[in-house]
């Protein structure tokens, strides 16, 4: 019998086989904290009556969603952060680097196979590298901190084939949204999700990324893709047998199985205000919108700021329509310095922060007010997510964010 | 008894504690605007013992344990929902606040009915009895410790 | 009797051969403008009027630039308030383009102009040897409806500038050392006019560094003469003068002073007033938590290499955040060209979007509590970047850069 991706990491990790609904206890390898949470994670921990942290080179803290600071008490949270690393020898901060999720693969920490947790519920992301990684609350994170282990439910797996080719004005945000759509947002929940196919594998780890960072959106645990060729070369490790074994076997046994042709897929929206009410864009007829949003851990990526300069350049945001882009890491906007992105982004009137969460955590980076729409690159609509709640949220791909700046309404690209 | 507040599906953690209020040093201060985007006067009416009756995927969405903590720092006794999301599920276990999964009671009861629950047993509301589950060992084990933070710290020997 | 400049100005804006200072004269304003700290305020009172009316629409500018992007739906809705009736007006708007001064400085402002802004530091146009003077709302607003207002004519404390400034040394330097020697109401109602061969020496973005400031020592307006230099930034931005005056040897000052440039020191403004001067050296060694390099005072192009030249191959403090932020589009352009956003991105630094940011104290790079900053921002009251009990130090690009890299207050080496 066969195992399933997830199975088989757990199972590396405990070191003997594991079938879903077994209850394991795992050596942590990654404990993501970002800044929101940090005091709470203290204050728990210290709780807890831990004196020392079990693995201080484990621990990343990293301050995104604050940052800039729009609120006088938000530096509190960094001299939290500040003066608990100092306090237990941990090592990695970072201070104004960028988005958690981006900075967790990029900056070299979560590596295939690897299991990690986060005090955000996008730390699924790291699924897109092959590692078991998922959220937790502040109580939880602070008894790894001190226990360095966390007990799982091994879960059950949904795998998602995708065969075929894209069409051009479709993006891997399309793939998930539509996905989503068809679970619904709780169709996943406590499941794995499983992607392969030949859509899959010639996707670039930053697409995969953000296919990794929306299964959350459909309630599951984790959003895995077998590391490959490209995977390895990301996380600057060698493509070995080891790594060559980390997949679904053909004989495992999945709870469900959902098959697409890559052909089907064409732009959408999220409609406000569930991550789940997915409708084409070519039906969104006459949506004005004030703002356009691009950004995220979904989608703040070069290869996202690229797509929306491709059809940017030579235009400009329509006007009294605003067009914000918040890079999802320092390295991804010097990318984009050099490589001319931000400038045709510039030049079509875009308003370029600097990295961070920006508006997708609603404290900040464009905030709107009632009656306003918002196109959204982002990862959710909730209501009040980014304003009053008569904010309308629409969440689309960044060609689908950029051809709707030009137009000032929805289109397609 | 325990009054019913109820809403409805894909009650998502913006909706239980909105971002704005997220970094506040203390749930007290929090408490206030708890399900604000949603009911902004919930809050206010929301008593000692009440429970709360809901549909599907209830506290989807972020991984801020703020949203179970505030709503049992509001004095909710527990939560009746369809299903849970999976990270909420988690958080409100390890903060003692109880979560109990019933497919049919949603559908049959109004906001403002009275409810009984006993719990790993049933459901009593207007006369009708509502079976519910017992939660698995390893969390019932945290749930009696009243949360995880008192767990760690028998753990480490402190009570 | 002569004239002095601000007379001069007066006089053509009254359609008068002369003023003096003292006169009350009813004055045509040549442009209004008015940014998202309080337009949505001066709406609010226009709606209310009984004959809504607009004078001139063409004069009105109206620039979001305080609060880009929204830190709030309260901003937001004050920032729609403002887009929906500039838009149903005509009225020339920009949002999210940068600092108002700056775009009015790129866009607007001609020598010999009488410019009412809703903010203190419109001052900063007499760089180009225009008239401009902070009003409140209704003061703008009756601007707005009416095309002109009263003004007290101002005395002149005319400042004589020779020789230059030494390398490391600032216009920002010359500004707050000129602050701290007549104090933070030395020039209460009177215009500070910038004469001799000094200003000649400096670059337009000088000129704006100092006349920007002047508010800060009361100052209705500063005025500087327009010389090539001027003339050569105002072709550079297609634009000519509307006139061009200058004081009569006769003028009547209320004061003078001649200041050798080559005498002025690197020098920090202490919390929490700006006239509260001293040389960095004595403030050298304050630890901070944040560093502001931007605002209408000093996020140009030419603020901007100061501070890469300082920090380039270096590395911004471990705890500090060093905030950059350009003062326009043209200026984040022109810095993005010259590889000058790369060099502070790769420092650690973090480059903004152009708008007010702290130095408006809301919306990005908000202190808290205990915190100091070291700026390039226009003022350091108590509160002014965040929390009430916060500190802001106010300095130059350099020694705010300088002290970016240390993580304490430091000169820049030169």
């Amino acid at each position: 019998m066969g195992h399933t991706l997830v199975e088989k990491i757990i199972g590396n990790k405990v070191g003997h086989e594991v079938k879903p609904g077994d209850i394991v206890t795992v050596d942590v390898d990654w404990c993501m904290i970002d800044d929101i949470m940090v005091p709470f994670a203290v204050q728990k921990f210290e709780e807890m009556g831990f004196s020392k942290v079990a693995k201080p080179d484990s621990v990343v803290l990293i301050y995104d969603h604050f940052l800039p600071a729009t609120q006088v008490d938000d530096s509190r949270h960094f001299r939290a952060g500040d003066a608990f690393a100092e306090k237990y020898g941990i090592k990695n901060v970072h201070r104004t680097d960028g988005i958690c999720h981006q900075l967790m693969t990029e900056a070299g920490y979560v590596k295939p196979g690897d299991i990690s947790f986060g005090t955000d519920s996008h730390t699924v992301t790291y699924g897109c590298v092959g590692a078991f990684a998922t959220g937790i609350g502040y109580t939880e994170m602070a008894g790894i901190l001190g226990t360095g282990q966390l007990w799982i439910k091994v879960p059950e797996t949904i795998k998602i084939e995708i065969d075929g080719t894209l069409n051009g004005n479709v993006t891997s945000k399309d793939i998930i949204l539509r996905i989503i759509g068809d679970l619904t947002a709780s169709g996943a929940t406590y499941q794995a999700l499983e992607f392969t196919g030949s859509t899959v594998e010639a996707m670039s780890v930053a697409s995969r990324m953000t296919i990794s960072n929306m299964s959350v959106e459909a309630g599951a645990k984790c959003g895995l893709f077998a590391p490959d060729e490209k995977t390895c070369d990301y996380c600057k490790i060698p493509y070995d047998d080891k790594i060559k074994e980390l997949h679904g076997d053909d004989d495992a046994k999945y709870a469900r199985i959902l098959r697409y042709r890559a052909e089907e897929f064409e732009p959408v929206c999220a409609c406000p205000s569930l991550v789940d009410n997915i409708k084409p864009v070519k039906e969104l007829k006459d949506i004005k919108v004030n703002q356009v949003f691009l950004g995220s851990c979904t989608n703040g990526r070069l290869e996202d700021l690229r797509i929306a300069a491709s059809i940017l350049k030579g235009k400009h945001v329509a006007p009294y329509v605003k067009m914000i882009v918040t890079p999802a890491s320092r390295k991804i906007y010097r990318e984009a310095l050099a490589d001319g992105t931000l400038e045709i982004l510039s030049d079509a009137g875009a308003i370029i922060t600097t990295p961070g969460c920006g508006l997708c955590c609603g404290r900040g980076g464009g905030i709107l007010c009632d009656d306003e729409v918002v196109v959204a690159t982002n990862n959710r609509n909730f209501l009040g997510r980014m304003g009053t709640n008569k904010v309308q949220i629409y969440l689309a791909s960044p060609a689908t964010a950029a051809a709707t700046a030009v137009a000032g309404e929805i289109v397609e690209a | 008894m325990s009054k019913i507040w109820k809403l409805g599906n894909d009650i998502d953690t913006d909706i239980i504690l909105p971002t704005e209020y997220l970094a506040f040093e203390t749930v007290k201060e929090m408490k206030p605007y708890a399900f604000s985007p949603l009911r902004p006067d919930l809050a206010s009416k929301i008593q000692p013992g009440d429970i709360i009756v809901a549909g599907n995927n209830f506290g989807c969405g972020s991984s801020r344990e703020q949203a179970p903590e505030v709503v049992k720092a509001l004095g909710i006794s527990c939560i009746v929902a369809k299903s849970f999301a999976r990270i909420f599920f988690r958080n409100a276990i390890n903060n003692g606040l109880l979560l109990v999964e019933q497919p049919d009671l949603y559908d049959q009861v109004e906001e403002g009915d009275e409810a009984e629950v006993i719990p790993g047993k049933e459901i009593i509301v207007n006369g009708k009895s509502y079976p519910i589950a017992n939660l698995p060992e390893n969390l019932m084990e945290i749930l009696e410790a009243g949360g995880l933070v008192k767990a760690m710290r028998k753990r480490n020997g402190l009570d | 009797m002569g004239m002095t400049m601000a007379e001069k100005i007066i006089a053509a804006a009254a359609g008068k051969a002369s003023c003096k200072a003292g006169d009350i004269e009813t004055v045509t304003l040549d442009r209004l403008m008015s940014n998202d700290g309080t337009t949505h305020l001066t709406i609010d009172m226009y709606n209310g009027l009984k004959n809504p009316h607009i004078a001139d629409t063409e004069k009105l500018v109206w620039i979001i630039d305080h609060n880009i992007p929204a830190d709030s739906p309260k901003t937001a809705a004050s920032h729609k308030k403002m887009r929906d009736f500039a838009k149903e007006h005509g009225i020339t708007f920009y949002e999210g383009e940068g600092v108002c001064h700056q775009i009015m400085m790129e866009n607007h402002v001609r020598p010999g102009e009488l410019i009412f802004g809703a903010d203190s530091h419109t001052c900063a146009y007499g760089a180009l040897g225009a008239f401009g003077t902070g009003v409140g709302c209704t003061d703008y607003l009756y601007a707005m409806v009416t095309g002109t207002s009263w003004l007290l004519v101002p005395e002149t404390i005319r400042f004589n500038l020779h020789g230059n400034l030494k390398p490391g040394v600032y216009a920002r330097d010359l500004i707050l050392t000129i602050i701290g020697k007549i104090s933070a109401n030395g020039a209460n109602y009177k215009a500070m006019e910038f004469a001799g061969d000094g200003v000649h020496n400096l670059s337009i973005a000088d000129r704006i560094s100092i006349c920007n400031l002047c508010v800060e020592a009361g100052a209705k307006t500063a005025l500087m003469e327009v010389d090539d230099v001027a003339l050569e930034y105002l072709k550079e931005h297609g634009r000519e003068p509307k006139a061009i005056y200058k004081s009569d040897e006769d003028a009547n000052f209320a004061e003078v002073f001649d200041i050798d440039l080559a005498s002025v020191e690197p020098i920090v403004a202490k919390p929490h007033f700006v006239d509260n001067v001293v040389p960095v050296s004595e403030c050298e060694g304050v630890k901070i938590d944040e560093a502001f390099l931007g605002s209408c005072n000093n996020g140009r192009i030419e603020d901007l290499r100061v501070g890469a030249a300082v920090i380039k191959g270096k590395h911004v403090a471990k705890k500090v955040r060093f905030l950059v932020v350009p003062a326009s589009r043209a200026v984040y352009k022109q810095a993005l060209k010259e590889g000058l956003l790369d060099i502070f991105m790769e420092a650690g630094a973090m480059v903004m979007n152009p708008n007010c940011s702290v130095c408006w104290g809301a919306c990005q790079g908000v202190i808290g509590e205990g915190e100091t900053l070291i700026s390039t921002g226009t003022r350091n009251f108590k509160g002014r970047a965040g929390h009430k009990d916060s500190f802001v130090y106010l300095a130059s690009a350099a020694t705010v850069t300088a002290s970016a890299i240390k993580g304490y207050i430091t000169s820049a080496e030169v």
